[in-house]
């Protein structure tokens, strides 16, 4: 039988009490529409991204028999899905009881009000449904002119590139372009400045050597702006939709694998400060008016279960919670600006209190201008690293285990900064699309520290190749040595750079 | 109701059928599947099926947690990937998928082009097995066929008029009551039994034990999948024979001469006692390195072949197994005694490699 997904009576009345409260706090939010589903429906829900309307292919039923299995053996249980997209879609699992519908529904509210109000996710497509659903159409309608096969592949080639993509581009709009006049200028200028002076004078005020030096540097430059891309670019994708020998059909799958691998970014950018925050108003929302006195053991039972930790692994939910607590309470009791800052008696700085007051107020515009990486450059703070017992841990050879490495704050921010730095993914970018003369490809890894997974850079790189179809070159450091990977077709190849 | 997720799923366990046909030798000739067997399926670890991308080596990047424990204090639990060193395989990620034995029996009979068994005998043994399939007027209330129930009241109720259009209300009487009935149906039945005999004497290593188990494993895998009841039985023997369970069969060790005619007596005193020839399926497989202790023996052995065990089985096989100390000859006895016979079988395994195609040997005949 077909099972209504709509809320029962009784949850739709919860539903108008808790939107009640979001809206007494302040909280401004795309409507909600919350759907009643079962777990496999949930399970399906979530392996397509939130949206089930999505292109066919096998990677997402992979994901799905990855969930369904997780979720028989008890190891896993997706509670809360959310979708971002005006109106909001929201799923809630139809076995659940109430109090964990109530928990759900006031975590809901507050990704929703993040969705509309935090800047990163200003640029995302608020019609996301429709859009995936022609995505789809048309996916389905390569494959039935081109077969299953060949699109599925193409797909596969496609996903495999997914993550190469910029994700501030959004925001600075198209490259800035330099205009042609100001090229023409450059152009004239190769001949190095010289200094106005007497003739006399001329040799010692303008060495010929220095200008010689002066306008082989320029003709450098110029060279590499007739280059080609002109500047290093990091979405690569773009790159490969512009200049990569590509069918029409191909061309368009790679185009919507870019458009929804855009379309996710944000989520990544914001997972710390996007949890915290609804896991704030859940919390506060519940403990303060949803909860009945029945239902205190469950709530506590399950808020403890959705910010428990583990050892080598961050919980978004808890560091972000506590880091927006921190924030409120900092900014109630005047913790912040350089008095405070340069305060350095233990005591006075235990018991300051300017009772400003300003802690709702500077939340909800943390939740509007921040993203995951200022968040914590901001407001991750000794004190609260201390308190909250982080550590940064590295991988012991002679163990074989994972250690504790250090507690010192310096070193906590800065891995964490790294491991947020473009979604945890290395950066890399094409430089050259007519290596050696000759059509090949060269990318270049930014290195900071952390290698590549070697064994899937190689496949990665044939994958480059299937689309690209000339040679393609890596350019990353291996056991601390710059080296040039390349993959010509048949053959890897591995060169250490000078 | 067909699900969104179906045909994508669908479409990955069809990938993942297609990689396990691909590595099938490779999996055989390693015996790794063995430990993975669950109740009803195997769990089959699957390399290259994730879709790569450029990301951190994981070891090397450390990161930030949470939690009590001094400078140099271990994490514990995550088990580390391998250094960099260790990814010169592209894909060495291990994804592991739960496949039903069923399913990896097909995959087996595809690679290996292995022809349906028909069964023997179907018509001695039946079975019965309710279906339900029919319409009663009286029975349990749990099977009361509420649509049929209904039908029959409008009708009833349009029949002496009791039925307004306008207000188009049905109550059901007694009468009206529909239940499903079942039929009892009898249908043949496909037995069979599968009697593994090895020779533990003292030539026999652990390799070459080890050869039969992976050897065993496929062969009941296949043949689980065509037979609906099966039943096993294991025999080993050195100068006597005995009827071991599973457990014993794979692990014991002993030392000492080799009579085969003990196991071939055994086996014929099981098979009497037990599975009458005419209702079951016989298939005893023996394995052995080819010593055997005189020929007396072997002719003794002969004699029981040809008289009973031949005659009473769908196919006989034997699998002579290499050994450093066995002479091999048994498997030439046995093809000068039985010159062309069909219901024997012979595949000698000089090694794991050769298991696969010993296999195609023993159940390419489809009997």
């Amino acid at each position: 039988m077909f099972e209504q997904r709509t809320l029962t009576p009784r949850l739709e009345e919860l539903r108008r009490e808790i939107r009640g409260y979001a809206v007494e706090y302040g909280l401004d939010f795309f409507e909600v529409i919350f759907e009643m589903v079962d777990y496999d429906e949930m399970n399906m829900i979530a392996s397509y991204g939130g949206f089930p309307t999505r292109y066919p292919h096998w990677r997402f039923g992979m994901q799905f028999e990855e969930l369904q299995k997780s979720y028989s053996y008890g190891l896993s249980k997706i509670y809360e899905l959310v979708i971002n997209t005006d109106p909001c879609y929201a799923y809630l699992m139809r076995s659940n009881p109430e109090v964990d519908q109530k928990l759900v529904m006031a975590h809901v509210y507050g990704h929703s009000d993040f969705f509309k109000h935090n800047y990163w996710f200003s640029k995302t497509n608020r019609q996301m449904v429709d859009t995936t659903a022609n995505h789809a159409v048309k996916v389905r309608r390569h494959i039935d002119r081109y077969g299953l096969e060949e699109v599925e592949q193409f797909i596969e080639v496609c996903l495999s590139l997914e993550n190469m993509i910029d994700p501030h581009a959004p925001y600075f709009g198209e490259y800035s372009k330099q205009s042609e006049e100001s090229l023409e200028e450059e152009r004239l200028a190769i001949h190095g400045t010289k200094f106005k002076t007497k003739p006399f004078m001329e040799e010692f005020v303008n060495p010929p050597e220095v200008l010689k030096e002066e306008r082989r540097k320029r003709l450098k430059e110029l060279e590499r702006e007739e280059r080609f891309p002109a500047k290093p670019q990091r979405d690569v994708l773009k790159f490969l939709i512009e200049n990569a020998p590509l069918r029409r059909w191909q061309r368009d799958i790679l185009q919507i694998i870019r458009d929804e691998a855009y379309y996710f970014a944000p989520q990544g950018m914001t997972k710390i400060m996007n949890e915290g925050w609804a896991s704030y108003w859940h919390s506060k929302i519940m403990t303060t008016r949803a909860l009945e006195a029945s239902e205190v053991i469950d709530y506590a039972d399950h808020h403890s279960g959705t910010m428990g930790t583990r050892p080598g692994v961050l919980n978004p939910y808890k560091v972000g919670i506590e880091l927006f607590r921190d924030i409120e309470e900092r900014w109630n009791t005047g913790r912040f600006g350089p008095e405070y800052d340069a305060c350095d008696d233990y005591r006075a700085r235990r018991e300051w209190n300017r009772e400003t007051g300003l802690g709702r107020e500077k939340i909800f515009e943390v939740r509007k201008i921040y993203n995951d990486i200022t968040f914590i450059d901001e407001f991750l703070t000794q004190d609260f690293c201390d308190r909250s017992e982080l550590f940064t841990y590295k991988f012991d050879r002679h163990s074989g285990n994972y250690v504790i490495e250090s507690r010192e704050f310096k070193a906590i921010k800065d891995k964490l900064l790294d491991s947020l730095a473009n979604l945890g993914r290395p950066i890399i970018h094409v430089d050259d699309g007519n290596f050696k003369n000759r059509g090949d490809m060269h990318l270049t890894h930014e290195y900071h520290g952390v290698p590549l997974k070697l064994d899937y850079a190689r496949a990665t790189l044939e994958n480059l190749h299937r689309i690209w179809s000339r040679g393609v070159h890596l350019e990353t450091q291996v056991d601390g040595k710059k080296k040039l990977l390349s993959f010509n077709g048949s053959r890897h190849e591995e060169k250490v750079l000078g | 109701m067909v699900r969104r997720v179906d045909p994508d799923s669908r479409r990955f366990r069809d990938i993942v059928r297609g990689k396990i046909r691909d590595n099938l030798k490779h999996y055989i000739s390693r015996g790794e599947l063995i430990a993975r067997q669950g109740k009803n399926s195997v769990s089959v670890p699957l390399p290259q099926i994730d879709i790569p991308n450029f990301r951190f080596g994981k070891t090397e990047q450390g990161g930030v947690g949470q939690g009590p424990g001094g400078e140099g204090a271990s994490l514990g639990g995550e088990e580390a990937d391998g250094g960099p060193e260790a990814g010169d395989q592209p894909g060495e990620h291990v994804l592991e998928v739960d496949v039903t034995l069923e399913e990896l029996a097909e995959i087996l009979g595809e690679e290996l082009e292995l022809p349906r068994i028909e069964p023997k005998g179907t018509e001695s043994v039946h079975t019965t097995k309710e279906r339900y399939t029919g319409i009663n007027s009286t029975g349990p209330e749990s099977l009361r066929h509420f649509k049929r129930t209904f039908k029959q009241a409008l009708k009833r109720q349009i029949q002496t008029g009791n039925y307004d259009p306008e207000n188009p209300i049905i109550i059901p009487t007694r009468e009206d009551r529909r239940y499903r009935s079942w039929k009892t149906l009898s249908v043949p039945q496909s037995n069979a039994v599968i009697i593994y005999m090895m020779d533990v004497s003292g030539s026999m290593g652990n390799e070459q034990k080890e050869i039969v188990r992976i050897e065993s494993f496929w062969l009941d895998t296949w043949l689980k999948s065509q037979y609906e009841n099966i039943e096993t039985r294991y025999i080993i023997h050195d100068a006597a024979a005995r009827v071991v369970d599973a457990h014993t069969f794979f692990h014991i060790r002993e030392s000492g001469g080799t009579k085969i005619s003990s196991a071939y007596k055994l086996a014929k005193e099981v098979i009497e006692k037990e599975f009458p020839p005419s209702e079951w399926n016989i298939y005893p497989f023996h394995f052995s390195d080819g010593d055997n202790w005189g020929g007396d023996d072997t002719s003794l052995c002969m004699s029981i072949l040809s008289e009973q065990l031949m005659p009473w089985s769908n196919i006989f096989c034997y699998g002579q197994v290499k050994s450093a100390y066995g002479s091999g000859q048994f498997i030439k006895d046995l093809r000068e005694a039985f010159p062309g016979d069909d219901r024997l079988i012979l595949s000698e395994i000089n090694s794991r490699d050769e298991i696969l195609t010993s296999l195609k040997t023993f159940l390419g005949k489809g009997k």
